[in-house]
């Protein structure tokens, strides 16, 4: 069992969402995390979906996916060199002694504070899951008011967006399990 | 360009799409739609008694003919009323339409009379759905839907149309109206490569077996079958829903796997070194326990479907596609074989089997339902028969019992295995196959709770052929019962009305046999008539289906009916062989357990002292 990143392309359409999310309950696969949002494409909407299960499961899940007549591409960026962003937005508890201490964290995250009052801060953090889990657990002894989290984003890094014609069923040896991108660089 | 109503659209669409015969039952917010309905003379519309009859009869429409069904029903319960049939029709790929009406669309969500989200609820069981609610828009979900329901691997599609959009007008224009999906792909193709491999496997296989599921009667693909297992000799054996895609006639066909199959074929399954799955998806009812299914074997499937590739039993090769078109790449790849051990090995095994076959016993005076089944077979062999079963006993035992040679002649629940399937069904196939014999094996469960639509055959006027296996019995649940839980018969016994005179209270024949030699004179009675015949054949009480593995068992490990030699020398025709070695732990009941430990190696002992003789005559 791991966690699988699945990025759906889906017709904007009315409860294709339902149809997505339902799919995965009937199915029985536990979502961690799922995001939707529009692309760049007029009606065209792209699905981030994480998912924790084996990799026949994946493939199980990527299959099904396709077979919904709303869902025109899906990939897989498990095993690609991939970009994976998350937002959180964390209202912590403050007191005068505390409040410096929790500005100085607040930007060792290179994180923004968006809010602030008497009792509390308010700061914005992007970046990836895991980072997004360090700055709760680094501010949660001071007391956290208010969390939110989007779930996770994925995008593949290259310029190939991803791939044209992704395999319907991959077997072990179709399965491009590689960098696609030298050159790409993290920034 | 015409300007029409969006329910004349929806008959317009119909009558286009070739529909013929529709099956429905109208209601408030399908009012319009049948209104428009007298304005179509040329499409005949069937009132059933159910709307889950409906479903049913659009599903044996599709299973006889090859094309789509069409249901119509109303908006709230006029829907959830057809949920079965068309979970049903899911389950088994069948392609049929479903037409149902919905509240206005300013009521939408407001709990309005007779309002239910059906979208929402049938999501889950059909292939796809739409909520129709411009008039404009029924054209194009319609001509959408019949694509869906037949392309690729078939299913059921439901049109959810709000009664404002069927009675509003549009432009009507049935080009504009062309499916556009550019998500939706139904045709697949594999790569050379994949063939490659695949007969590579075939080639160097010793022991290959053909495993041959609906997908062949679906894809017309029984000459292509016939023409690789030629090819290599290789036998082959069928899933109960694709029995007929391959001729029982054939010496090919060993005849069918799984938990009721025959011992010889679950046994080849085992001993095999390759097995060549045909549009077959690896169900739990013809796998038994995954962990020791076919342990020795590699695994070719070829599937249109490739959410059901790896799903239930990893394969080494995966070809995608239509079978029709992959069997014509990959047969040339085959070299000629003769596999004469391999047939050996499994000519042992059948001869074990013989000696069991309930045919071979003589008349005891009781009246076994694998004689009457068996009977129905040779008095119709040289008619053009289909059969359509319920689910149940009398279902494998039709399977093991009935020969058929050809194709869509046995129509049968099984995926979702849905009491009250074969009545209905088996209108919607005679509507399809009008010119063909229709025979409905059922039980007398099954049979009681769809029973109301003998008034729709009575109506329409068509003939079919009732079967009722009646034993008094929900029969294969007592067999569990029996097997299983110590034979604690909880809410199986039951009563049914005369089912004679239920039959002449419709104004249809009602027969009744108890009697072994009395069979072949009610069928060719039954034959000669030309109403709806329903026949009570009063049979054994407590008859049980062999071989069985039970759930979740090893597929080898069946329990087995004594030889016919052992049978008639202990004057007892109820014994029966627990598997030559320990169940696994799927019983909770420790007495089955110890019993099975016991039994190995020879036959249990007899379960029953004594038994009054004919206890079953009514």
């Amino acid at each position: 069992m791991a966690k699988h990143t699945l990025i759906a392309y889906v017709e904007d359409v009315p409860g294709v969402l339902n149809r997505v999310a339902s799919l995965f309950r009937r199915r029985n696969f536990n979502i961690d995390s799922l995001t939707v949002g529009g692309t760049d494409k007029p009606g065209v909407s792209r699905l981030t979906v994480v998912v924790e299960t084996t990799e026949a499961g994946a493939r199980i899940v990527e299959a099904n996916l396709y077979k919904l007549v709303n869902v025109l591409r899906v990939d897989d960026l498990t095993h690609k060199a991939s970009l994976t962003r998350e937002l959180g937005l964390v209202k912590v508890k403050v007191t005068p002694e505390t409040r410096a201490q929790i500005l100085q964290l607040v930007d060792v995250f290179r994180a923004r504070v968006v809010d602030v009052d008497e009792k509390t801060i308010t700061a914005e953090v992007t970046g990836t899951p895991e980072k997004i889990a360090k700055f709760e657990l680094i501010l949660r002894p001071y007391g956290i008011a208010e969390m939110v989290r989007t779930g996770a984003v994925s995008m593949a890094r290259g310029h190939e967006p991803v791939s044209s014609a992704p395999p319907l069923v991959r077997t072990a040896d179709s399965d491009h399990h590689h960098d696609t991108s030298g050159l790409s660089m993290s920034v | 360009m015409k300007k029409l109503t969006g329910a004349e659209i929806v008959w317009e669409c119909l009558q286009r799409e070739g529909v013929d015969v529709v099956f429905g039952y109208p209601g408030g917010a399908i009012l319009p739609t049948y209104d428009a309905m007298t304005k179509y003379p040329k499409i005949h519309h069937v009132l059933v008694r159910h709307e889950q009859g409906a479903t049913h009869m659009a599903d044996g429409y599709a299973r006889a003919s090859g094309k789509v069904g069409v249901a119509i029903a109303t908006s709230g319960p006029g829907a959830t009323n057809m949920v079965t049939g068309i979970a049903t029709a899911m389950m088994d790929s069948s392609p049929i339409v479903c037409i149902t009406g919905q509240v206005g669309s300013k009521a939408i969500g407001t709990d309005a009379f007779q309002e239910t989200d059906v979208t929402g609820v049938t999501l889950p069981i059909t292939k796809h759905n739409y909520l129709v609610t411009k008039p404009g828009d029924i054209a194009r979900a319609i001509r959408e839907a019949f694509y869906i329901a037949k392309s690729g691997r078939p299913g059921p599609v439901l049109v959810d149309i709000t009664k404002d959009a069927q009675q509003l007008t549009a432009d009507f224009d049935w080009d504009a109206a062309e499916p556009k999906l550019p998500g939706y792909r139904p045709n697949h193709t594999a790569p050379a490569s994949e063939y490659t491999k695949a007969a590579e496997l075939i080639n160097s296989a010793k022991r290959p077996l053909i495993l041959a599921g609906q997908g062949i009667i679906k894809s017309g693909a029984t000459a292509e079958v016939l023409a690789l297992a030629k090819q290599a000799n290789i036998p082959i054996t069928t899933t109960l829903l694709g029995i007929g895609a391959i001729p029982a006639s054939s010496d090919l066909n060993l005849g069918m796997m799984g938990m009721h199959g025959e011992a010889w074929v679950n046994q080849a399954i085992q001993q095999a070194d390759l097995l060549i799955a045909l549009g077959m998806r690896f169900d739990d009812r013809v796998t038994g326990n995954l962990k020791t299914y076919a342990l020795n074997a590699k695994k070719i499937h070829v599937e249109i479907d490739p959410t059901e590739v790896n799903k239930n039993v990893p394969v080494d090769v995966a070809l995608i596609g239509d079978l029709k078109e992959v069997l014509g790449e990959l047969t040339p790849q085959v070299k000629k074989s003769d596999h004469a051990d391999w047939w050996a090995a499994i000519a042992v095994n059948r001869g074990d089997s013989a000696v069991r076959d309930i045919k071979n016993l003589p008349d005891s005076g009781h009246l076994y339902a694998a004689h009457v089944i068996n009977d129905i077979w040779r008095l119709t062999q040289k008619r053009d028969t289909i059969v359509v079963t319920d689910v149940g006993q009398h279902q494998m035992w039709e399977a093991q019992y009935f020969h058929h040679d050809k194709p869509r002649s046995l129509i049968t629940s099984g995926g979702l295995g849905t009491m009250g399937f074969a009545l209905p069904a088996a209108i919607g196939a005679k509507f399809a196959c009008p010119e063909k014999d229709v025979w409905v094996v059922v039980g007398d469960g099954g049979f009681q709770m769809t029973s109301c639509e003998l008034a729709t055959a009575e109506q329409e006027g068509i003939k079919v052929n009732v079967a009722i296996i009646n034993n008094a019995f929900l029969g294969m649940v007592r067999q569990w019962q029996e097997f299983f839980y110590d034979k604690r018969y909880a809410a199986t016994p039951m009563t049914g009305p005369d089912f004679v005179k239920l039959a002449e209270a419709y104004r249809l024949t009602g027969l009744r046999c108890n009697q072994r030699p009395d069979v072949a004179e009610t069928v060719k009675k039954t034959l000669a008539d030309k109403k709806t015949v329903v026949i009570d054949f009063v049979v054994e009480k407590e008859d049980t289906v062999f071989p069985m593995v039970p759930a979740g068992a090893d597929l080898d490990k069946m329990i087995r009916r004594p030889k016919q030699d052992v049978m008639l020398e202990s004057g007892s025709d109820k014994e029966w062989e627990m598997p030559t070695s320990p169940l696994p732990n799927v019983f909770t009941e420790k007495k089955v357990e110890a019993k099975a430990l016991n039994g190995r190696g020879k036959a249990a002992p007899a379960r029953k002292a004594a038994k009054p003789a004919k206890s079953n005559r009514r």
